[in-house]
């Protein structure tokens, strides 16, 4: 085969001609991706009718059952936004953004039928609403675009999650990314968006670097953190186990374990317990009955698992195994605790979650509007009450829907103003700010404890106390969270 | 050409084309069809398919040469990573420093953990080698990600990965200088997108850098394939202790295949870190190592282009059927009756999405079942079949060297 008795003849150059013609007709662009023309100088700018969401949760790996549900609240959240269904929390959300103090906004948000004038209805509903108004969006999906979706599986693991999510920014022109059920991959991916340039809702993260040493300008953190779980379920702790107690800690071995428990032994320590021993234990390890055997004879008289997920399932059901929770221990009874629970673990563990203490950032029973309003869509669609996972990843959809809606663009820099110093309720949580220094959600926090008698088998924590947000505020520039810098917001052109 | 016969040549003109068509051939659906689902074209995966390809291409060398079955190489590809993201937080982004650094880095690795493990052979070869990959993988993960030294996060940063912060020296940085990975100003995330009627393709800074140094790799690999030395690799696969008997040190020889295999990983660690500056201990983990002899075994071990081919088959698998969901398959066979679509969706769900993994099984049972030689290997003897006839008269003799052909 060689080259050089390929005579090219008449027929083939007219061919030939012909096909490059034709492709010279075509339309033809070239230009540099971050700066494509007329699209608002922002990466992915929305073009057509549509703009597409990066939904990017775990689908296989420790964290699945979270990941599953979480992407059941994302595809509701996306029905709201675009009109379908009952509308959930769009009914009940209520916002207060610091530019908002202009005076004709704030009349306009008012004046629902926008006459010009307030009616004595119109003035009762702006009174019960606290200085708050109604949500921006107006159910035709964002900025009068279809919101349309795509999904990925994190595997939970930082490289698999990265690859996915920039799949999404690369390929399908996701214009803000959102999910994670892991601390490790919630840091990874929230550092891939500030270098792509899109916005990252973080989905369930708790671990105090989220939005400590590891903030970024371009993520977003409603779920609380390790500190948060710390102050609220030290006092509870105390008034219920006394305060000499000997705390013995297993924790997770990554950025969550690490920051919740150093949360947990500081606000435990404050109240005069005292920390025996802290063990690692790797995030793919299932079998924990070598870890449980040594607290047997370790002196400790509580057992504090830094554990989530199905990791929490597996040790708690070794330490109930090993007859920990029957033991007596300095003359005291020996207890277990889980600082960060959740409905689906609980579920997972089955009775050996009775009378275990814990905190969440949310649960499917709480009475107030938007939960109400939530866990009826949700049980319509899906048959079950949302987990806190399918909560914190439901209403950060939102929120960053709204956030667009306001600002009029999708823009990360103008979402992120929009979002800065946001004040909203009727989410679930009560009154909520997400602070603009370190971009973390502040609320209040439930303190659970597995229920004694459930009556179904979603029924498994009951709400021992709703501690207020302002027991678990902290400075941003507290020594637990110091080390980061938010940065410059980046709309990646 | 270059030292190489006219096949070799030819094979890697070929690849060269290819690799720098890959924007335009992985992107044959126009973006709005439904088919646009299956396109590969975007930075990201074309990077992943280059650079698994070097490690495939590496891995090859030892594998597919000696015989020498290493589970553990994935422990090179994560030190290469590390070491290239710590000269980007000490020197800054220039991406050439950390190559070159991670190749230097996995290579004094693979001597040390090469020169115990090639003590042995056969399983036991393999056994040491996951063992120190998973002693990597724990210190990585855990031991070396505590806060050490007076460094937070340590030397790896953990689970959570080492990635760049801007409280890092990197003191050759400077304000000109784009802040991310760049070759001399160029930054590797740069994309030009041509639109061409209805088609989009992205062709890549950080892609076009890989392919260029895959190429490089790529032939150096074909001459040691083609050396006297590739030649007493194969003797060493061949039989071991003939070799010994007759009185040549075989070691040495294993050990020089080993640690080229390992700079190779090193390097595509290095480039892994180059393209997206965050480096995680699940590289080291054996499911890496156990991913590139899928890759090297499904494209063909011993030939030339089939790991490549592997790579990316692997690599399109995991980043394109695992995106594949079930509103995905109900918007394509909405075309049938509801009870039939309905069937045939809760079938294919588990074979796409988070099923992908069974997709990708099955198919390596049928290559390993149906074609013993891999798909390059699939591919000759189907060749064969087709112009067997015209082939006889221009083949060579059989006593030439098996693999030269199969690499065809």
């Amino acid at each position: 085969m060689t080259f050089s008795n390929k005579n090219i003849g008449r027929r083939g150059l007219i061919k030939g001609g012909v096909a490059l013609g034709a492709g010279l007709a075509a339309p033809t662009f070239f230009h540099s991706r971050s700066l494509a023309a007329g699209d608002g100088g922002y990466l992915n700018a929305p073009q057509g009718k549509s703009v597409t969401l990066g939904f990017n949760v775990p689908q296989t790996g420790p964290y699945a059952d979270e990941g599953a549900d979480e992407l059941r609240a994302y595809k509701l959240a996306v029905k709201h936004l675009n009109g379908e269904g009952d509308g959930g929390m769009l009914n009940t959300m209520m916002i207060k953004s610091p530019g908002d103090s202009d005076p004709e906004v704030m009349f306009a948000r008012i004046d629902a039928d926008g006459n010009g004038n307030l009616s004595k209805e119109e003035f009762t509903k702006a009174m019960s609403m606290k200085g708050m108004s109604g949500t921006a969006l107006k159910g035709n999906g964002i900025l009068g675009k279809k919101v349309e979706y795509v999904t990925g599986d994190t595997q939970t693991k930082s490289d698999a999650a990265r690859a996915s999510a920039k799949s999404m920014i690369e390929k399908d022109g996701a214009i803000m990314i959102t999910g994670g059920s892991s601390s490790g991959v919630a840091v990874a991916v929230q550092g891939l968006c500030q270098d792509a340039g899109v916005i990252f809702m973080a989905g369930l993260t708790h671990s105090n670097d989220t939005t400590g040493k590891d903030k970024k300008a371009n993520g977003f953190r409603h779920f609380f953190n390790g500190f948060m779980s710390g102050a609220a379920l030290a006092p509870v702790l105390e008034k219920m186990y006394g305060k000499d107690r000997r705390a013995y800690h297993l924790t997770a071995d990554y950025t969550w374990g690490w920051t919740q428990q150093a949360s947990i032994q500081n606000a435990t320590e404050d109240k005069g317990w005292e920390t025996v021993n802290n063990v690692l234990t790797p995030l793919a390890t299932t079998d924990f009955s070598s870890y449980v055997a040594p607290v047997v004879n370790s002196g400790a008289d509580i057992l504090v698992l830094n554990h989530y997920g199905g990791n929490m399932v597996n040790s708690l059901t070794s330490a109930v195994q090993f007859g920990l929770r029957e033991k007596e221990v300095n003359g005291k009874n020996f207890e277990i605790v889980v600082p960060l629970y959740s409905r689906l673990m609980a579920q997972g563990a089955g009775e050996n979650v009775k009378g275990i203490f814990g905190s969440t950032n949310w649960h499917w029973s709480l009475s107030d509007e938007g939960s109400k309003a939530f866990v009826q869509s949700f049980g319509k669609e899906y048959g079950f009450p949302p987990s806190q996972a399918a909560h914190t990843c439901y209403v950060q959809t939102l929120l960053y829907a709204d956030a667009v809606e306001r600002a009029g663009t999708f823009n990360p820099c103008g979402v992120v103003e929009a979002l800065e110093g946001l004040e909203f309720d009727g989410m679930g949580n009560g009154p909520t700010l997400y602070r603009a220094e370190d971009h973390q959600c502040f609320k209040d926090v439930l303190v659970v404890k597995g229920k004694e008698n459930p009556e179904s088998k979603f029924d498994v924590l009951e709400v021992v106390e709703v501690t207020p947000r302002a027991q678990v505020e902290y400075a941003p520039d507290h020594e637990m969270f110091a080390g980061g810098e938010l940065g410059e917001c980046n709309p990646g052109a | 050409m270059f030292g190489l016969n006219r096949n070799d040549t030819l094979l890697l003109i070929f690849v060269a084309i290819i690799t720098f068509a890959a924007p335009i051939l992985m992107n044959p659906f126009p973006t709005e069809s439904s088919l646009a689902q299956f396109n590969a074209g975007y930075p990201d995966l074309m990077q992943r398919f280059v650079i698994f390809g070097i490690f495939a291409i590496g891995f090859n060398i030892l594998f597919g040469l000696t015989g020498y079955l290493s589970f553990g190489h994935a422990a090179f590809l994560g030190a290469g990573s590390y070491a290239c993201v710590w000269m980007f937080k000490l020197f800054g982004y220039n991406v050439l420093p950390g190559i070159i650094l991670s190749v230097i880095v996995a290579g004094i690795l693979s001597v040390a953990i090469g020169y115990i493990s090639l003590r042995r052979s056969g399983i036991y070869f393999s056994i040491l080698t996951l063992a120190f990959a998973q002693m990597s993988f724990a210190l990585a993960y855990s031991v070396l990600g505590q806060d050490m030294f007076g460094l937070q996060g340590g030397l790896t940063n953990g689970e959570t990965g080492l990635q760049v912060y801007t409280s890092d020296p990197q003191i050759f940085h400077s304000e000109a200088a784009p802040n991310l990975p760049h070759l001399f100003g160029l930054p590797m995330r740069e994309t030009w997108v041509w639109e061409y009627g209805a088609w989009s393709f992205q062709f890549n800074a950080g892609f076009y850098l890989c392919a260029i140094i895959m190429l490089v790799v790529f032939y150096m690999s074909i001459r040691i394939f083609r050396s006297p030395f590739g030649m007493m690799l194969r003797a060493i696969k061949t039989n071991q202790n003939r070799l010994n008997y007759t009185g040549v040190n075989t070691r040495p020889y294993a050990l020089a295949a080993f640690v080229i295999s390992g700079m190779y990983a090193g390097l595509a660690g290095g480039l892994l870190s180059a393209m997206d500056p965050l480096a995680g201990a699940e590289r080291m983990q054996w499911t890496a190592s156990g991913e590139v002899v899928l890759m090297t075994i499904l494209g063909g071990a011993g030939t030339l282009i089939g790991p490549v081919l592997g790579a990316g088959l692997i690599k399109y698998f995991e980043n394109i059927f695992s995106k594949i969901n079930d509103a995905i398959l109900e918007g394509w066979f909405a075309f049938l009756p509801e009870t039939i679509g309905d069937a045939v969706v809760w079938v294919l769900h588990f074979f796409v999405g988070k099923g992908w993994h069974l997709t990708l099984g099955l198919m390596f049972m049928i290559v390993v079942i149906f074609l013993p030689g891999g798909l390059v290997g699939g591919l000759v003897q189907g060749a064969k079949r087709l112009f067997g006839g015209r082939r006889r008269k221009n083949a060579p003799p059989p006593s030439a060297s098996p693999t030269s052909q199969a690499a065809e």
